[in-house]
């Protein structure tokens, strides 16, 4: 051989941040060299350190609000008196809100197990994994289904009195309609950040804002009999 | 002090003790750094480098550390009160009672027990949340999201069993109206209900299974899964940059110029409007 040396050396090292890197890549072989390489940082003990001091900072929160306000223990259970009205606890009042509206199969087990089977499924749908802008594609057609299946919607809603359903539903399809009149060309930048909104995205948002909405109802605006109440006017 | 301070501590790290039950060595090398997760049993879930740019508070919001803080200190403060805790009817409540009122520092712990229940139900949700707008269910991670929401039920089951277990007024008449929802299912929905409370009503039995749900089953599946997600992050590759995908990766590759300083597009598919999605790659 001509050349003593048959290949090339490159070092890449930043000893503080990550281990030092040599890589020889012989001149006839040559290895594939992937272009990207991002600042690492190591786990120990910077992560571990970062992690732990926003794990305690939540801690002083939690024990500073244990010091301030007492957990509720009510009289001792007695099965021959209801109150009234008996709620769940509150991650369950969108639920018993839902409950107040539909019959159980629907409102106790349907909805629950579409959400759950809705959740699982996310990833595994590849609209999900593209995530292009919902309307930048066959904006008619597409269109087209978001009107139906809203109206749909809506109409559903109305006909079992969910009017507390009804709201986010509205202002949602309200940003969707925005959302399918802007393109990544438009000249504000909230149009060009809901046109770039996937599906998943607005179904999900829906979803959030409905879980939340809910949630808020049946904790404070839910009295005897599963009444509206106002939370200012007490029971 | 602090030189002083640091100087015991490398010295403890010498010693013979330490040394047999850490496998990683002394020293603070980059190697020894890795090896000091490698060689743990319970850091090994851990990568050994993280890329800097998923560190900063906006990439995660450290929602997930902070849900794995909650159930920390559910752990740390649901056994001392179990010692004083007995599920039986109506001692149980008595016991609650006491808890707030004879032993000490009782209240305090029994607050911060269910304030931190409240929240990790809170950041569960809040971490499912955060975890799908950034996208991060993408390849190679689906399984990972399929066990996150496996760790959300776990999560609301936890709360629901413990809620009962103080035997007052809310617990009881909360625990009724969520377990009559089980009467709904179809065929069976008596017989779940029935499974559920060791009877047809809630009663001593029901309060016995959701202790032994809520103090043993139930805690030691959800660490089960915890440690899966833990590992499954390091498996899948790291917490997930959208730049650094394959697919982008290649995409980027193919064409050199384009998306060069925005720090990564959309995906492999953005070609018109790539500006202006660019701005959700987080
Ligand atoms: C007990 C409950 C849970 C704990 C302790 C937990 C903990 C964590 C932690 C510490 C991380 C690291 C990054 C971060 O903080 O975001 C993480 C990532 C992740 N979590 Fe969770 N998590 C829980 C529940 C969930 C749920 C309910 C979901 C979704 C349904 C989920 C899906 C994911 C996914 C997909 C990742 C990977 C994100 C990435 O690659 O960037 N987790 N989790």
């Amino acid at each position: 051989m001509a050349d003593s040396k048959d290949f090339i050396a490159g070092v890449d090292s930043n000893a503080k941040k990550s281990p030092r890197r040599i890589v020889f890549i012989t001149r006839r072989t040559s290895a594939q060299v992937k272009a990207e390489t991002e600042d690492q940082i190591q786990t120990f003990p910077e992560v571990l350190f970062r992690a732990v001091v926003a794990i305690e900072v939540l801690a002083v929160a939690l024990v500073w609000i244990s010091l301030m306000f007492n957990a509720p223990l009510e009289g001792l259970a007695d099965p021959s008196h209801t109150p009234n009205p008996a709620k769940a606890p509150w991650y369950f009042l969108g639920l018993q809100e839902i409950l107040h509206y539909f019959p159980p199969v629907v409102a106790g087990v349907l909805v629950p197990g579409l959400v759950v089977m809705a959740l699982i499924v996310i990833p595994y749908f590849k609209v999900n994994i593209e995530a292009e802008g919902l309307f930048l594609k066959d904006r008619a057609q597409r269109l087209r289904i978001f009107y139906l299946v809203t109206a749909l919607l809506c109409i559903f809603l109305i006909a079992f009195h969910v009017i507390v359903a009804l709201v986010p539903t509205l202002i949602i399809a309200a940003l969707m309609i925005l959302a399918s009149q802007g393109s990544p060309q438009s000249s504000s930048g909230f149009r060009r950040y809901l046109a770039a909104r996937p599906l998943s995205y607005w179904v999900m948002t829906w979803f959030l804002f409905e879980l939340v909405v809910l949630t808020a109802v049946g904790t404070f605006f839910r009295g005897p009999g599963w009444s509206w109440v106002w939370p200012w006017q007490g029971s | 002090m602090a030189k002083t301070l640091d100087r015991y501590f490398d010295d403890l790290r010498q010693t013979r003790v330490w040394r047999s039950i850490f496998r990683s060595g002394t020293g603070s090398s980059t190697l020894h750094r890795a090896l000091v997760i490698q060689q743990n049993v319970f850091l090994h879930l851990f990568s050994t480098k993280v890329r800097t740019r998923l560190l900063g508070f906006s990439a995660t919001w450290y929602l997930g550390s902070l849900t794995f803080g909650t159930f920390l200190i559910l752990v740390a403060t649901g056994i001392p009160l179990m010692f004083y805790y007995h599920p039986s009817v109506p001692q149980a409540y008595a016991d609650t009672k006491d808890l707030q009122f004879v032993v000490s520092s009782g209240l305090f712990l029994r607050n911060l027990h269910r304030w931190s229940a409240h929240g990790m139900v809170f950041l569960v949700f809040a971490h499912m949340f955060k975890v799908f707008y950034r996208g991060a269910y993408r390849t190679p991670r689906e399984f990972n999201w399929v066990i996150g929401v496996v760790l959300l039920l776990m999560t609301l089951l936890l709360s629901y069993t413990g809620y009962l277990l103080p035997w007052d007024q809310l617990a009881f008449w909360a625990i009724t109206v969520g377990s009559n929802i089980a009467s709904a299912v179809p065929l069976i929905g008596n017989k779940i209900h029935f499974l559920l409370l060791g009877g047809n009503a809630v009663n001593a039995n029901a309060l016995l299974r959701f202790y032994v749900l809520h103090c043993m089953i139930l805690p030691l599946t959800a660490m089960l899964f915890v440690a899966i997600h833990f590992w499954r992050i390091r498996k899948d590759g790291g917490l997930y940059a959208h730049s650094t995908e394959p697919a982008t990766v290649r995409a980027k590759a193919a064409e050199p110029s384009a998306s060069g300083k925005t720090g990564g597009t959309w995906g492999t598919q953005a070609a018109p409007g790539a500006q202006g999605m660019a701005k959700e790659a987080r």
